[in-house]
């Protein structure tokens, strides 16, 4: 299956702890525009849909993303994936 | 070799997973255990409530686990971590790791955990002695660095 980079399919997002707190959702479907290539590309497109987006995001550098249940780095691209996480820091253990 | 990864929400018994771990196995010489338990920050806290990430809790701690078990000759390995309302003096996460010898399961088992809290995919939330909802912990840097020197050789 070849998936175009500037036609996004839809995505399932969740969010963690508080980011789920600030945006206001566990998780949600959405259509990101044509060229959303990567995790940077997507949360710099989530922190235009409101204010609850903008806090969770005000400091992207320290929310961590996963892509179908593995850690990515805001470089990493987002083509075929199922399903984006957004956390903050791990604190298990 | 293939470790056991179980998240729940329900305790768990050291001695029993550890029985069950070595049962059977009479080429065991070493069996290191780590139990993480509930603090109460000097009063302070009432419960941790542990939120986590379902599928990729799991997913992230085999991932580690069998990092753990291609580093070192191991007999056995054990992780398992509990999620929703832990209270002071009950247990949160466990360790166990069996090897012939004592090094290879000391040190399987403290780079399981240095792993584990710097990858799982878990957040605890305090709840206050004063029956109010405490804020989110703040990762460590020191947990950062302790996984890090696996990285640089011990």
């Amino acid at each position: 299956m070849t998936m175009a980079i500037t036609e996004p399919a839809s995505l399932r997002l969740v969010y963690f702890a508080w980011v789920r707190e600030r945006i206001g959702l566990p998780e949600e479907t959405v259509t990101p525009p044509a060229g959303t290539a990567t995790i940077a590309d997507l949360v710099r497109w989530l922190k235009t849909r409101g204010e609850g987006y903008e806090l969770a995001f005000e400091n992207p550098a320290v929310v961590r993303a996963a892509i179908d249940q593995t850690h990515a780095k805001p470089a990493t691209a987002i083509a075929g994936a199922r399903e984006i996480a957004f956390f903050p820091p791990m604190t298990g253990g | 070799m293939t470790p056991l990864v179980r998240i729940q929400r329900e305790d768990f018994d050291i001695g029993a997973e550890i029985a069950a771990l070595t049962a059977g196995n009479p080429n065991i010489g070493a069996v290191v255990s780590f139990a993480g338990l509930c603090r109460d920050e000097s009063g302070r806290l009432a419960a941790l409530e542990l939120e986590h990430y379902p599928g990729m809790a799991e997913a992230e701690i085999a991932r580690v686990a069998s990092e753990a078990a291609e580093r070192w000759p191991l007999s056995g390995l054990v992780a398992i971590h509990r999620f929703g309302l832990i209270r002071p003096g009950e247990q949160i996460v466990l360790a166990i790791a069996a090897s012939s010898h004592r090094r290879e399961a000391f040190e399987a088992a403290d780079f399981l955990m240095d792993y584990l809290k710097t990858r799982a995919p878990f957040w605890k939330r305090e709840h206050l002695a004063d029956g109010t909802l405490g804020g989110w912990v703040e990762a460590k840097a020191d947990d950062d660095d302790a996984a890090k020197r696996w990285d640089q050789g011990v």
